[in-house]
């Protein structure tokens, strides 16, 4: 079956044309570099994406702290992932890149800080 | 004497510290200059990149898909680390002469001083509903798409529950996906072109990825509601079929504009013109840009230019 995808990776947003049969991609065609096949595989499997929200601090110098996952989770959970996101409360300073949720939803991704912030 | 001579002088004053300001800077202290002044007038380097708390940033710079924060924090990591770099927070410049006198305020004073070489990296400001021209009353409930960016990930504040989106531009794609996440609905992204302004993957990200419909070459052509927005008017511009749209809110994504009051006072009026040899601008005041990393690159070369000028002078 032929399918037309936006591969996501960067912003040049190469139009994929992909045939896929049993599951399987057999052609793909338009990608301008190699992250584009790696992209349609995953997007026909499971679509992930990262989540970047932000979470309320405590006693810190920011109100918001911006927060992402390490790495892309599946699509179908942003949702709840984001109620999980609304239940946590930053009362310590933090780094970029330090852990807020390791495993965060039970996933392969951790939950991070995106920005530093310390105490007010 | 003249109020010139005697006013302190430094070499190199830049204004705004964000990636354009920051850039500039780190590049220029790199080509020799020891007598940098970054004027901010936010409590935190890093601008407009500060809110924009999503994916995206430093692919080209970095071979990293960073969030605007994280984007922000390797460049105020790397002028922490520089001492020729004096950065000065809650310093808002509020004028500018001919002869590069900068006056600021800071908090409880006003502070005066001569530039060398001046780089001005102050950003851009947003269109409004009044530069799109939408008939109709004038409610509570219309933000620009970068002040609703602003009051959700730095206030915490939701705008509304029932959105509108008029624009398609990328700030506009961003908000409609961060606002349904926060749970929100967002009825619908409106653009008056046939193709959407945004980058295609921001359309797939925000849009698709959440069922949010995307009317291309419509418009809306009128706003309703006493005091808080009750629906919009959209019009089919092929066929001009209407039809309306409850919402208690609308974004507008139209567009941005350059930021250069500082430099029209002091006579400047074309950007892309400047005769003096001592005076740059980079970033977004210069003109608008998709991607900071864009913004970062060509902001270096303001910075190795502005020292080249002093080297010579
Ligand atoms: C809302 C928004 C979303 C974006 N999303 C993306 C994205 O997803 N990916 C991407 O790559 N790019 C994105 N961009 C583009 C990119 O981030 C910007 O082009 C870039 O940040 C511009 O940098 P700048 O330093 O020129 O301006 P800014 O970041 O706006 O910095 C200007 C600084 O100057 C300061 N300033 C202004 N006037 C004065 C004054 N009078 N005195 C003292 N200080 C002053 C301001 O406080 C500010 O800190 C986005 C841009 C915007 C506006
Ligand atoms: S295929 Fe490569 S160049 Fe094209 S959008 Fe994907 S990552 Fe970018």
């Amino acid at each position: 079956m032929k399918r037309k995808l936006t591969c996501i990776e960067c912003p040049i947003g190469c139009q994929l044309e992909i045939d896929v049969e049993g599951g399987h991609i057999i052609s793909l065609t338009g990608n301008k570099c190699e992250k584009g096949p790696a992209y349609a595989r995953q997007e026909i499997a499971a679509p992930m994406r990262v989540l970047s929200s932000t979470v309320l601090a405590r006693g810190l110098e920011l109100k918001m702290v911006p927060v992402r996952t390490s790495r892309p989770i599946p699509k179908a959970k942003l949702l709840e992932a984001m109620t999980e996101i609304k239940k946590i409360r930053l009362d310590r300073p933090v780094k970029v890149g330090d852990i807020i949720a390791k495993a965060f939803l039970g996933l392969d991704a951790d939950l991070i800080a995106s920005r530093e912030v310390s105490r007010a | 004497m003249t109020r010139d001579s005697r006013l302190v002088t430094r070499d190199l004053v830049i204004v705004g510290g964000g990636p354009a300001g920051m850039a500039a800077a780190v590049a220029a202290h790199e080509a020799g200059v020891n007598d940098i002044l970054l004027l901010e007038r936010d409590q935190y380097l890093g601008g407009i990149l500060n809110q924009c708390i999503h994916p995206g940033f430093g692919l080209q710079r970095f071979k990293a898909n960073l969030t605007g924060p994280e984007y922000a924090d390797r460049f105020i990591k790397k002028i922490e680390e520089i001492r020729d770099i004096e950065v000065s927070l809650r310093s808002f410049v509020v004028s500018l002469t001919k002869d590069k006198i900068i006056t600021y305020l800071k908090p409880g004073k006003l502070e005066e001083i001569k530039a060398k070489a001046l780089i001005m990296a102050t950003g851009c400001r947003e269109r409004t509903r009044e530069m799109i021209h939408t008939a109709g009353t004038r409610p509570a409930g219309i933000y620009t798409a970068g002040l609703a960016q602003k009051m959700i990930n730095i206030e915490g504040l939701l705008p509304g529950l029932e959105i509108v989106v008029i624009g398609s531009g990328d700030i506009g794609l961003i908000m409609a996906r961060r606002l349904t996440l926060e749970g929100a609905k967002v009825k619908a992204v409106i653009e008056l072109q046939k193709e959407s302004r945004g980058l295609v993957r921001n359309v797939v990200l925000c849009l698709t990825d959440f069922s949010i419909p995307l009317y291309l070459h419509h418009r809306v052509a009128r706003i309703y509601g006493r005091d808080r927005v009750e629906k919009v008017l959209v019009e089919n511009l092929e066929t001009h079929e209407t039809f309306e749209l409850a919402c208690d809110t609308v974004l507008v994504s139209a567009g941005l504009i350059p930021e250069n009051e500082l430099l029209e006072m002091a006579g400047v009026s074309d950007v892309s013109k400047i005769t003096s040899p001592d005076i740059f601008v980079c970033g977004n005041s210069y003109k608008i840009y998709d991607l900071a990393d864009s913004v970062t690159r060509d902001s270096e070369k303001t910075g190795q230019a502005a020292a080249e000028y002093l080297r010579r002078s």
